[in-house]
């Protein structure tokens, strides 16, 4: 089985939000939520970087391990998923996710935080592959229809890369080969406890 | 020819132009300059600070924090270590009191009741008591199975209900928090009074408190014991209302960090104070004869506060006169006093 991972090559990202903006539209994702953006460090000034960033799909995923009803699961291929009809909105795997990726629909104080959410890899959730139920709880289900995510599969400069980690890791390996230089793998040391680069 | 010399001329500069670009080094596959070289670097930024953050274009301004690693020791905290010391606190203290409950049973009225009783908590002090105890309950409960339920009790009941349990617990714990808080305060103030440690508490608790053996040394109305108990629901409540205050509002003053930290104490407190309740609870109800009475009916025998409460129960013959033994009572008979 594939091992699914996401790849930002930061040295392609030109920030132009595509990939959030496909994400949104594609799962129709309510108000306040992204499950993805676009982070620019140092904004404006020399050494500035652009990263997109989601769930990781985390090997051991620490989301999954505080969650306090293990409403988190992975499937086959490395996605790391949740039961919205499992999870109690307390908060517990966004305080353990480096990447901040769990999102709560409400602002909500008193813990009516209302059901966690996250990228899902367009791989849907615990529901039937493509219901109308899974749609409505967790977006598209590309994954079962053979298809990538669709930010990475949006990207105008391919600088997101989705798809099983070996593959990916050696588009980009090649790329780096060829220019002469990497981009850092961002993310990756902390979600896959690897690196590609030295 | 005016019109050919400048041909032979451009001619001429243009074979130049081509033999100096020909002439240029171009730079060959894999020894290109890397023209971000001085751009950011991930495993840098994390040495330098504790997580990255930078700039989004989206609404929702706390998506700009990039990474922030250190939700791993949060976890290593939650699912082992808290483990560990909520099960040692809690295991290891119903282990203390069902051995001392062997070996010592019941602390027994030594001079067997008088049948005449005092006033030791009126009205509004033991509906204090109950409220914030069953709040307590409550709460211990609901958080005990957010760190506890999942390896001990989803294994029995399954995922859905479980997950039903838990929601409902969850909803518990956020709106008792309320009650809860104000019980904490209104015993801090009703009995700060009584609880100032004072030289007769060192004499208490060099003797320990007479738990072993037939000793009663002197107390005032509250023991050192009961002291311990005061100021550790005082201290204690008002650590978890605070932490648990802050988890309940996210992002009122703190981020991630600080909820992480707020969470650490909240539970490590919780944990503890519900060990230190376990005494409490034992000691007043199956610990001790006539102890439950007091926050019971509210009135003590005689023979108990002169046993377990010497000094504050000379405080009252001297208030109300000797042989007084319902001194507000009779009072109420005769108004004209």
């Amino acid at each position: 089985m594939a091992r699914m991972k996401f790849l930002c090559d930061a040295d392609r990202c030109i920030e132009c939000n595509a990939c959030v903006t496909a994400c949104k539209n594609e799962h129709e994702v309510p108000w306040g939520i992204n499950r993805r953006r676009v982070v620019t460090i140092n904004d404006g000034k020399p050494g500035e970087r652009s990263v997109s960033m989601a769930c990781m799909h985390c090997t051991d995923a620490p989301c999954a391990a505080v969650c306090p009803v293990n409403c988190f699961y992975t499937t086959a291929d490395g996605v790391v998923l949740h039961s919205k009809d499992l999870c109690i909105g307390c908060g517990y795997c966004f305080y353990a996710c480096p990447f901040g990726a769990p999102q709560y629909p409400k602002v909500g104080n008193f813990g009516s935080r209302g059901k966690m959410d996250k990228c899902t890899y367009c791989a849907g959730g615990p529901e039937a592959d493509g219901s109308k139920e899974e749609y409505e709880k967790y977006g598209a289900n590309r994954l079962a229809e053979g298809k990538l995510p669709l930010c990475a599969e949006m990207c105008s400069t391919k600088s997101l890369l989705a798809g099983d980690g070996e593959i990916i890791a050696s588009i980009y390996k090649e790329r780096v080969l060829k220019r002469g230089y990497g981009s850092g793998a961002w993310g990756w040391k902390t979600a896959y406890r690897e690196t590609i680069e030295s | 020819m005016p019109s050919f010399g400048r041909f032979i001329r451009l001619a001429i500069g243009a074979w130049a132009l081509l033999l100096l670009i020909a002439a240029t080094p171009t730079p060959s596959m894999g020894q290109q300059i890397n023209p971000t070289a001085d751009a950011v670097n991930e495993r840098q930024l994390l040495q330098e600070l504790d997580r990255i953050q930078g700039r989004v274009s989206i609404p929702d301004q706390r998506s700009s924090v990039l990474v922030q690693p250190q939700g791993r020791e949060w976890r290593e905290f939650r699912n082992v270590l808290l483990r560990w010391i909520g099960g040692v606190a809690i295991v290891g203290m119903l282990a203390v009191l069902v051995v001392f409950y062997l070996a010592v049973g019941m602390v027994r009225l030594e001079s067997g009741r008088s049948g005449r009783t005092i006033v030791r908590f009126n009205t509004f002090e033991r509906f204090v008591h109950w409220m914030t105890a069953t709040c307590f309950i409550i709460l211990a409960v609901s958080g005990l199975n957010i760190t506890f339920g999942r390896p001990l009790l989803l294994p029995l009941i399954g995922f859905e209900a479980f997950s039903e349990w838990s929601q409902w617990a969850k909803y518990a714990h956020n709106y008792l928090s309320f009650p809860f808080t104000i019980g904490v305060v209104l015993i801090f103030l009703m009995w700060i009074g009584g609880n100032i440690p004072n030289k007769v508490d060192v004499e208490w608790t060099k003797r320990g408190g007479g738990l072993i053996g037939h000793d009663h040394p002197p107390a005032y109305r509250f023991n050192a014991g009961q002291k311990a108990i005061y100021w550790i629901v005082v201290i204690g409540g008002g650590l978890v209302a605070g932490t648990g205050y802050v988890l309940m509002f996210p992002f009122y003053g703190t981020g991630i960090e600080g909820m992480q930290m707020a969470q650490i104490v909240h539970s490590i407190v919780g944990v503890l104070f519900i060990a230190a309740m376990l005494a409490h609870i034992y000691i007043g109800t199956i610990g001790m004869e006539g102890a439950f009475e007091a926050m019971g009916s509210g009135e003590v025998d005689v023979n108990w506060a002169r046993e377990h409460h010497s000094l504050w129960m000379d405080e009252q013959t001297a208030r109300t006169g000797p042989g007084d033994s319902q001194p507000q009572r009779r009072r109420a008979a005769s108004p004209a006093e």
